[in-house]
C-alpha cells in the first residue's frame, strides 16, 4: 500500500518539478555551446544581468538592515504599546497578500509620473518610477516580510533574559546587541538573506510595471525572458533563464545548508 | 552596600503588582525576599536592579538616588531564574564578560575568572558551554558571572527553583557560605519559606504587593505581625469561633476575632499527662500519621479539628480514644488588629498585645 | 564611539526610520489604490468591474485558482504524509525539492512548462492530434498555478504530522479499526488545519500569480485573460484607474483570505 503512495510521489515530482527543468537545460543546450554563449552575451542580456545584480545587492542589505530592525523593534519595542504592536505585525504579513503587479501597480500610483510626489521628484531631477529606485522599492516592498519572519521567532524564542542579563554586567545595547543576540539570531538573518536574495533575483511582476522594462536601461533577467518569450525569442529566453535557475538551486542548497546549521545551534 | 527603599510602586497595565514598599537594608546582611508567586517578589528585585522602573517610590544605594542610574551603572549582580547563560559562550567567556566590558586587562581578567571558577568549584569545566553542564553547575556559572565585575548587591531571582531537591539543599549551604565569605548585600527571591528561613539573615514576606513583615525568621515565627504572615510561615490550624475554646472566652468575642493555633502551642494526653486538668478539653483522637520521630495528631475538640505533635517518647494514641487537650496559646486577628493570646485560665490574665 | 551611540538621538532616529519605513513601503501604497480606485467617483470604480473583460478576467482568475488550489490540497496531502511518514531511498532529496518552485523565479517555472508543453513538444504535438489545446488554455495555466503554489500545504502539513502522537495510531489500531478508517478519522482530522490553511494561502497566491501565467496563457481578453495581467495590460495602456478599481477587488479577497488563514492558525494552536 505505501509503494503506491511513494511511487505517485515520486511521479509528481518528476512530472511536475525534474522534467520542466530537465527540458529546459536541454533545450538551452540544444543549439550547441556557442548559441548559448551567443544568447548570453547579446549587450541587452549583459545589461539585464547587471541590472539583477544592482537590485539583489541594494535590496538585500537595505532589507537586511531594516529588516532586522523591524523584528527587533515588533518584538523589543516596550516604546511602543501593545495594540501599536500587534497591528504593525500583522502589516508586516500583507505584501504576501499583495499580487507583485498590483504591487508595481501602486508605487505607479504613489510616485509615478501622474502623481504629486512622483512630479515633485521629477523637478529635482530625480526619477524614481522606470528607473533603479523604483525597481529598489518595488523588490523591497516584495521582499519586506522574509527578514522579518525569519528573525521574530527566534528573538521571541530567546527571550530577554540574556540581554538582561548582559545590562547588569554593564554592557550597553550596542555590546549587548552584539555579543548576545548577534550570535543567537545569526543563522537566521543568514537563511533571510538567502530568501531575500532568491526572492530579489526572480521578482518579476512588481519590477516589470514599475520598470517600464526599457532594454539597456531598466530591463533585469526576468523581464528579459518575458521580452525573448514575446518575441517568440524561446532560445535566447532559456540561456537567460537556464543562468537564473543556477544560480535559484545555489541559493536552495544553501538554504538546506543554513537550515541545518541552524538546527544544530 | 546600605539600601533603602521608599514608597516604592509599581502598576503593569492595570495590576498593582508592588504597593507601597519600603524597607532598609544594612551592608553585608543576606534578605531572603519570601512569598507567594504573584506576589511581587520578582518585581521589586528588578527595579532594584533598574530593568524595571518604579511608577512611584525612591531607590537608595549607599544614602544616593539611583533611581536614574541605567542596570549598567549601578553595580549589581543579578542571578536569574533561569540563569540566562549566554549560550552560544563558554563557561570562561560567560564568567569573563561583565571584565572585559569593563575592559579588564587580559591578566587581570584571566586570573579574576580562574579565581571565581576555582571558588564555585567549577575546574575543568571553563572549555564547556551552558547546554553540556548539569542545573547545578549552570547555577554556579550564573553565580561566578555575578560576582566577577566586584557588584557592591547581588540580587538572586528564586536561585534554586529550577534544581532537583537533593541538590537544592547543597547549593543552599554552598550558597549561604560563598556570600558570607564574599561578604556581598545579597536579595533572594524564593517562594520556598524553609529556604528563606534557612539561608536568609532576615526574611521580608511580600504578599499581593505588599511588604507584610521584615525581621528574622525567628522574630517573625515568634511574632507574626499579619495573619497572611503567621499562617504562610509554619504550621498552623485556623478557628473561625475562638471563644468556644476553654481560656479564650473573652478574648475571641470581638466580631469576627478568628485564631490561628501552632501545633506545638497545643498539648494533647491522658488527664495524668496535665498538671491542671481543669483548664483542659475533651477531645476525641481523629486520626494519626506517623512522621519518622513523631506523631502527627489529628483531634477533635467540639465542632474544631486541631492539629498537633506527640512525642515518642509518651504512651502511643489511638483514633477514637477519649483525650484531654490544652491550648496554651493563640494568634487571634480581626479587621483592626492582631494578637498573640495566652490560655487565661492557665496564666496571669494579662493578654500580651502586640 | 561607546558615548556618541549612548546619545539619544540614535534610538529616536531608529524609531522614526522603522515608522518611516512601514508607512512608506506598506502602508501609504496599499492606502494610495484603495484611494485611487475610487479618487474619479463610485460610479466609475462600478462601471470599471463591471466591464465584461474586467469581471470575466477576475472570474477566471478566481475559477482556475480554486482548482490548482484544489489539486495542490490533493497532492499536497499526499506528498506531506509520504514523506514524514514513509522511510524510502531520496525521501530527504525530495523533501528538499518541494522548496524549489519557491526558489525558482516565476518566470523561468512559466517557461519551463511552456517549453514542455508547448505546441514544439511531443505533449504539445500529441495533444494537438488529439484536438487538445494544453498551452495558452487553462490547463498550462492550471498547471503553472499548481507549480507556483506546490509546497504550500506540504509545508503547512508537515509540521503537523510530525506532532501527531504514534500512539495514537496504535491506539485506534488495537481497537480494531482499519487502515483507511485510521487514516480518515485520526491522522486527517489532524492534518486539516494545515491542508486548509495551505491550501488558501496557495489559493491566494494563485489569483495573485503573474510570471508564470503571463507566459503560458494565450491572454485572450475575456477566455484566457487572468485578473493580473488584466491589470498590467491596464496600467500598459494608462487605465490606472480601471487597473486600481480590480486591484481593490482582487487586494480585498487577498486579505480576507489571509485573516482566515491566521484566524485558523491561532485557533488551531488554542486548541
Amino acid at each position: 500500500m505505501n509503494k503506491l503512495w511513494i511511487t505517485l510521489t515520486y511521479a509528481v515530482f518528476t512530472l511536475l518539478l525534474i522534467i520542466p527543468l530537465g527540458k529546459m537545460t536541454v533545450a538551452a543546450f540544444s543549439g550547441g555551446l556557442g548559441e548559448l554563449g551567443a544568447a548570453l552575451s547579446r549587450p541587452e542580456a549583459l545589461h539585464a544581468f547587471m541590472m539583477t545584480a544592482l537590485v539583489v545587492v541594494t535590496v538585500t542589505l537595505l532589507n537586511t538592515l531594516l529588516g532586522m530592525m523591524t523584528a527587533v523593534y515588533l518584538v523589543r519595542g516596550t516604546w511602543m504599546s501593545r495594540g501599536v504592536r500587534r497591528l504593525l505585525n500583522s502589516i508586516v504579513d500583507l505584501p504576501y497578500a499583495v499580487s507583485p503587479i498590483i504591487g508595481g501597480l501602486m508605487i505607479v500610483l504613489l510616485l509615478g509620473p501622474g502623481s504629486t510626489a512622483g512630479v515633485f521628484f521629477e523637478q529635482i531631477g530625480f526619477k524614481i518610477v522606470y528607473a533603479f529606485p523604483g525597481m529598489v522599492i518595488a523588490t523591497l516592498f516584495v521582499t519586506f516580510p522574509l527578514m522579518v519572519r525569519e528573525v521574530m521567532p527566534v528573538l521571541q524564542e530567546i527571550g530577554t533574559q540574556q540581554e538582561e542579563a548582559a545590562s547588569t554586567l554593564g554592557a550597553y545595547s550596542w555590546t549587548t546587541f552584539w555579543k548576545v543576540t548577534w550570535p543567537s539570531i545569526r543563522w537566521a538573518v543568514i537563511y533571510g538573506v538567502v530568501l531575500t536574495i532568491a526572492r530579489a533575483l526572480g521578482e518579476f511582476g512588481a519590477v516589470l510595471v514599475v520598470s517600464g522594462n526599457i532594454i539597456n536601461r531598466t530591463q533585469t533577467a526576468t523581464t528579459l525572458i518575458y521580452q525573448d518569450v514575446e518575441n517568440f525569442n524561446v532560445t535566447s529566453a532559456n540561456g537567460a533563464a537556464l543562468v537564473l535557475a543556477a544560480f535559484s538551486i545555489g541559493l536552495m542548497l544553501m538554504m538546506e545548508w543554513a537550515k541545518k546549521r541552524r538546527g544544530v545551534h | 552596600m546600605h539600601i533603602e527603599v521608599r514608597g516604592l510602586n509599581k502598576h503593569f497595565g492595570d495590576f498593582h503588582a508592588v504597593k507601597d514598599v519600603s524597607f532598609e537594608i544594612a551592608k553585608g546582611h543576606l534578605i531572603g525576599l519570601l512569598g507567594p508567586s504573584g506576589g511581587g517578589k520578582t518585581s521589586v528585585l528588578r527595579m532594584l536592579a533598574g530593568l524595571e522602573q518604579p511608577d512611584a517610590g525612591e531607590i537608595l544605594f549607599h544614602g544616593e538616588l539611583v533611581n536614574q542610574l541605567l542596570p549598567q551603572e549601578r553595580g549589581i549582580g543579578f542571578v536569574f531564574q533561569n540563569y540566562a547563560l549566554f549560550k552560544h559562550m563558554t563557561v570562561y567567556d560567560n564568567i569573563a564578560f561583565g571584565l572585559k566590558v569593563k575592559k579588564v586587562a587580559k591578566p587581570a581578567l584571566k586570573e579574576r575568572v580562574m579565581e571565581l571558577v576555582e571558588l564555585t568549584g567549577l575546574s575543568g569545566f571553563e572549555k564547556r558551554y551552558p547546554h553540556q553542564l548539569s542545573g547545578g553547575q549552570r547555577q554556579r556559572v550564573a553565580f561566578a558571572r555575578a560576582l566577577a565585575p566586584e557588584p557592591q548587591l547581588l540580587l538572586l531571582d528564586e536561585p534554586f527553583a529550577a534544581i532537583d531537591a537533593k541538590i537544592r539543599q547543597e547549593l543552599r549551604s554552598w550558597l549561604r557560605e560563598l556570600i558570607e565569605r564574599v561578604g556581598i548585600t545579597s536579595i533572594f527571591v524564593t517562594h520556598d519559606q524553609d529556604e528563606a528561613i534557612e539561608v536568609a539573615d532576615e526574611i521580608m514576606i511580600m504578599n499581593q504587593g505588599r511588604l507584610e513583615q521584615k525581621g528574622t525568621p525567628w522574630d517573625i515565627y515568634k511574632e507574626p505581625k499579619t495573619p497572611f504572615v503567621a499562617s504562610f510561615i509554619g504550621e498552623s490550624t485556623m478557628i473561625d469561633d475562638v471563644s468556644q475554646l476553654k481560656g479564650f472566652e473573652e478574648a475571641g468575642v470581638g466580631e469576627g476575632t478568628r485564631a490561628l493555633i501552632r501545633p506545638e502551642y497545643i498539648e494533647v494526653g491522658d488527664a495524668r499527662e496535665f498538671s491542671m486538668p481543669s483548664v483542659t478539653e475533651e477531645g476525641i483522637v481523629h486520626r494519626l500519621h506517623f512522621r519518622g520521630s513523631e506523631w502527627m495528631v489529628e483531634v477533635e475538640v467540639g465542632s474544631h479539628k486541631l492539629m498537633t505533635y506527640r512525642s515518642l517518647e509518651k504512651p502511643a494514641l489511638t483514633p477514637g480514644q477519649q483525650v484531654k487537650v490544652l491550648v496554651h496559646r493563640a494568634y487571634l486577628f480581626n479587621h483592626e488588629r492582631s494578637w498573640m493570646e495566652e490560655n487565661r485560665l492557665k496564666v496571669d490574665p494579662m493578654p500580651v498585645i502586640i | 564611539m561607546n558615548t556618541l551611540l549612548r546619545h539619544k538621538g540614535w534610538t529616536w532616529g531608529f524609531r522614526s526610520t522603522l515608522l518611516l519605513y512601514f508607512l512608506l513601503l506598506v502602508i501609504l501604497p496599499l492606502l494610495g489604490v484603495y484611494y485611487h480606485s475610487f479618487s474619479e467617483g463610485w460610479r466609475l470604480f462600478v462601471d470599471s468591474i463591471t466591464d465584461p473583460i474586467a469581471w470575466k478576467a477576475v472570474s477566471l482568475t478566481v475559477r482556475l485558482a480554486l482548482t490548482a488550489a484544489i489539486v495542490n490540497m490533493l497532492l499536497g496531502t499526499m506528498i506531506g504524509w509520504v514523506l514524514v511518514r514513509c522511510r524510502f531511498p531520496g525521501r530527504s532529496l525530495l523533501n528538499s525539492l518541494v522548496d524549489l518552485p519557491f526558489a525558482l523565479p516565476t518566470a523561468v517555472g512559466g517557461l519551463m512548462i511552456l517549453l514542455l508543453l508547448g505546441p514544439a513538444s511531443w505533449v504539445g504535438k500529441a495533444a494537438g492530434a488529439l484536438g487538445f489545446e494544453i498551452v495558452f488554455h487553462s490547463p498550462a495555466m492550471i498547471i503553472a498555478m499548481v507549480f507556483v503554489t506546490f509546497p504550500f500545504v506540504i509545508r503547512a502539513v508537515q509540521p503537523l504530522l510530525e506532532e501527531i502522537d504514534p500512539s495514537e495510531e496504535e491506539a485506534a489500531k488495537t481497537l480494531g479499526a482499519s487502515g483507511v478508517r485510521v487514516f480518515f478519522q485520526v491522522v486527517l482530522p489532524s492534518m486539516l488545519p494545515g491542508i486548509l490553511s495551505g491550501g488558501m494561502l496557495a489559493f491566494s497566491r494563485a489569483l495573485a500569480e503573474f510570471g508564470a501565467v503571463v507566459l503560458v496563457a494565450g491572454n485572450i481578453p475575456g477566455r484566457t485573460l487572468v485578473a493580473s495581467v488584466y491589470i498590467y495590460g491596464e496600467v500598459e495602456s494608462d487605465n490606472t484607474a480601471g487597473a486600481a478599481a480590480v486591484s481593490v477587488l482582487l487586494l480585498t479577497l487577498s486579505f480576507v483570505i489571509l485573516w482566515v488563514v491566521n484566524w485558523v492558525q491561532t485557533r488551531g494552536k488554542s486548541q
